[in-house]
């Protein structure tokens, strides 16, 4: 394989994947705002109130700019949306633009924070629990990870509050009180990621097995015990990277679910995160703001995805050719 | 050394001195964040929980009990007619940028409030104004369409407080009043913060800061109690747990009542409930006491009208709708259903309405009427319930203080038409004599209460958790409100 092919393949893949990524862009863009607009219930009513009159609805309404036509509205906050700008909230009366870059502040580091504890978590686990196959330390594992795919993480949080705020006093039960002590942010963030983690390192931890178990009985890891390599010297050096390719798969899923499922896990914590400003915007029908955090949103899954689709390739040549 | 020596002794002093003398912060957890902070131009009732009477003042306020005393306006005459009122203003009485309060900001606010564009979620309480003139700087004439004995309460609402032009276009953002206290900082989405203005005209506030931060689920709202991250809870949101902080010495439990009547709503336009009998039917089949302990643990105060118990007004009428499941049936077979019938329950998500919605769908089954239950949001609730008038049966607890006029109203939702009551509440507006005013009252109550227009239910309660140490807390919510101006700290 010559030098300039291989380049060649690099850019039709990325080029195929950057394509398929604009489409899934406009059309959830479409979708989102068809499914929002179409929810009953009018803004302007939720924030007046039932004492409102009739002339005081129709006066916000066209602040607003909800008298407008749908198709109008819809290309204003697209054209709006490529520019940069996301319009101004309808509730807080403040650039979406800020609102979403304040809360950004919370759910990215806590998604982070979260899915590097889940990795620490999981990968000794799922290797520990792959090399002792049927022994007692996989067992005890392969428990635990049954207990933690089950329970919920919101139960979690519940728990960890009352055992580390309610009764200790380690920490606080919530809140979040800003990036000016790193060390203070990051300990207000803690309950809430091992609460977000836990769950995830379970499956994470599962994944990890089953794909080295997968990897332990293939022809080339015979092939490198036969050239006299210890089952562990095999797994650490053959086993392991290639076992990465399912891993890396589910740990894409996992950050997208961290930063947009951590709706619960905030309320109960109660974090200024995106998911949520998500949740007060949805009951408040602030749909501006509802349309434009849920397009980020699937804007960054769908980045993610193209990531780790970019970081297959990396990992396995093979996969470059199907596109 | 010995130089060291006192440096320690002082150090030591300092820090003893320093706890022993009274906090002066405090941290107030409220359910709902404000969504802006503009009490002129929005309903949501967290606005104001923060910012009434700590932030904006109106030319005059409500107290803790509920009586409507002078703010702004020090003194006020009302012409013979009841038309005409002219408010005489303190004096050095300045907003939080410097500018100081006139008459023309008054003029100003209630004029703002007034036009055509104002969006303003109570315009209903300036409609009478036809006029406001500034005579001078402290004195300001507002002229009315008609006598109004409420108008100097509805001055008090947090939708009347009096804002200047200078600082009204990023009021939203940053509220400029001319309260004890001055805005300082809001982290959206985690927490508000006020300072005390140092400068006030008034008698100055004892703690020099306050922090609000918002947690509506029931269960983080207990934790952070507990835990003694927030020193005070007003609205505290799971009423199943105050027992345990009443037994707790670290904390003090005050629960007091509301302006909110929580009432059974019903379409009186809709068959079968436009038949006087069945609604009656219907008030004989709910048990409210059971509700009361079902739905809210016990907080709260059975009601046989619409009017608040606490108010001086108040007439008894709970006998009107006793609980007697017989007489409910018996009542349907006179209205002409023996097998009884089926109607809609349309709940909004507060824990009243979900809660309660679930008993009093059971009670009414036992008299054979099948209330078939949906949850809304409360958007959909106002379009559905509130707007296209399309249910049977609501639970909605109306928390406008003397909001008894909307029976007046037969566009209002549960569509209550009755010319004799509609007299009754003009009537009412053009009489300012206290004791005319009170029969009036009365006689309304009575009229409402015997036409069975709505199942009338109980008194919303209010709870409030505190550290054992703060004092001066409303313990009522007779509007929205956490007045901080008078709290403190026991020593």
């Amino acid at each position: 394989m010559t030098e300039p092919v291989r380049f060649f393949e690099v850019i039709r893949y990325t080029l195929g994947r950057l394509s398929s990524l604009i489409i899934s862009l406009v059309i959830a863009s479409l979708v989102i705002f068809s499914v929002i607009e179409v929810i009953p219930g009018d803004p302007a009513s939720f924030m007046l109130g039932i004492n409102a009159r009739e002339d005081t609805l129709a006066a916000l309404r066209s602040e607003m700019g909800l008298d407008q036509p749908l198709a109008v509205r819809y290309f204003d906050w697209v054209i709006g949306l490529l520019q940069g700008d996301f319009g101004n909230s309808w509730t807080y009366k403040t650039p979406v633009s800020e609102l979403i870059s304040d809360r950004i502040w919370v759910s990215l580091p806590l998604a982070i924070y979260a899915l590097i504890l889940s990795t620490l978590i999981a990968f000794p686990a799922g290797i520990l629990a792959a090399s002792r196959r049927g022994g007692a330390s996989d067992v005890t594992i392969m428990g635990a990870t049954q207990m933690g795919v089950a329970i919920p993480n919101f139960w979690f949080a519940m728990i960890m509050v009352l055992i580390f705020a309610i009764h200790l006093r380690w920490f606080s039960a919530g809140g979040f009180p800003g990036w000016n002590s790193p060390l203070q942010g990051l300990k207000s963030l803690t309950l809430p990621a091992i609460s977000l983690a836990l769950p995830q390192a379970a499956i994470l931890a599962r994944i990890m097995r089953s794909s080295l178990l997968d990897m332990l009985s293939e022809d080339f890891i015979r092939t490198a015990r036969a050239k006299g390599l210890t089952r562990s010297q095999a797994l650490w050096r053959h086993a392991v990277r290639n076992a990465l390719i399912p891993v890396i798969t589910i740990i894409g899923l996992q950050f997208s679910f961290l930063l947009a499922g951590g709706i619960i896990i905030e309320q109960i914590f109660f974090l200024p995160g995106l998911g949520r400003l998500i949740f007060q915007a949805i009951s408040a029908r602030d749909l501006i703001v509802v349309e434009s955090v849920v397009m980020l949103l699937v804007f960054t899954v769908i980045m993610v995805n193209f990531a780790v689709d970019l970081a297959y390739a990396a990992v396995d040549p093979r996969l470059r050719s199907k596109v | 050394m010995r130089n060291l020596v006192f440096t320690v002794t002082a150090t030591a002093v300092a820090l003893l001195g320093g706890i022993a003398s009274a906090q002066t912060d405090i941290t107030v957890a409220i359910q709902l964040e404000p969504p802006n902070l503009d009490p002129t131009g929005g309903a949501a009732q967290a606005i104001d929980s923060v910012l009434y009477s700590n932030v904006f003042e109106g030319l005059t306020r409500f107290e803790g009990d509920g009586a409507v005393v002078p703010g702004l306006a020090k003194s006020w005459d009302i012409s013979s007619d009841g038309t005409v009122y002219t408010f005489n203003l303190n004096s050095g009485v300045m907003f939080h940028d410097g500018t100081s309060m006139d008459a023309e900001d008054v003029k100003f606010s209630l004029d703002r409030a007034r036009s055509e564009d104002s969006t303003n979620a109570q315009k209903g309480l300036f409609s009478g104004i036809t006029d406001v003139s500034v005579v001078n700087s402290r004195t300001v004439k507002v002229t009315l369409d008609q006598p109004n004995g409420s108008f100097l309460f509805n001055m008090a609402w947090g939708d009347a407080v009096i804002v200047a032009p200078e600082s009204i276009e990023n009021i939203a953002s940053n509220p400029i009043g001319t309260g004890a206290f001055t805005f300082s900082d809001w982290v959206q989405g985690d927490r508000l913060e006020l300072v005390r203005n140092d400068s006030y005209w008034g008698t100055a506030a004892v703690l020099e800061s306050a922090t609000f931060r918002f947690i509506s689920d029931p269960t983080a709202a207990f934790a952070a109690v507990m835990a003694e991250d927030v020193d005070v809870f007003v609205g505290f949101p799971a009423p199943e747990n105050l027992p345990q902080f009443e037994a707790d010495a670290r904390f003090q439990v005050l629960v007091g009542n509301t302006e909110g009547e929580t009432i059974l709503s019903t379409n009186n336009k809709m068959p079968p409930f436009d038949n006087l009998l069945v609604r009656k039917a219907v008030a004989h089949a709910i048990d409210r006491q059971a509700i009361i302990d079902g739905a809210m643990f016990g907080y709260g105060t059975p009601i046989g009208t619409h009017f608040a118990p606490h108010n001086p007004d108040y007439v008894d009428l709970l006998g009107n709708s006793s609980y007697d499941p017989a007489k409910a049936k018996a009542l349907l077979v006179e209205a002409g259903f023996p097998d009884g019938f089926s109607t809609t329950l349309k709940l909004p998500p507060p824990s009243y309405a979900r809660r309660g919605g679930e008993i009093i769908a059971s009670q009414l089954r036992q008299v054979g009427i099948n209330a078939e239950i949906s949850n809304l949001e409360w958007s959909q609730w106002i379009e559905e319930v509130f707007k296209a008038k399309d249910f049977g049966l609501s639970i909605v607890s109306h928390t406008e203080p003397m909001d008894i006029g909307i029976y007046a109203n037969p566009e209002y939702y549960f569509q209550y038409d009755n010319p004799v009551f509609q007299a009754l509440m003009i009537e009412l507006n053009a009489t300012a004599d206290p004791v005319g005013r009170s029969a009036l009252l009365a006689k309304a109550q009575k009229i409402i209460s015997e036409d069975y227009v709505n199942g009338y239910l109980f008194e919303l309660a209010v709870a409030t958790v505190a550290k054992a140490g703060v004092r001066g807390l409303w313990v009522n919510q007779p509007t929205a409100a956490v007045d901080l101006t008078v709290v403190s700290w026991a020593d």
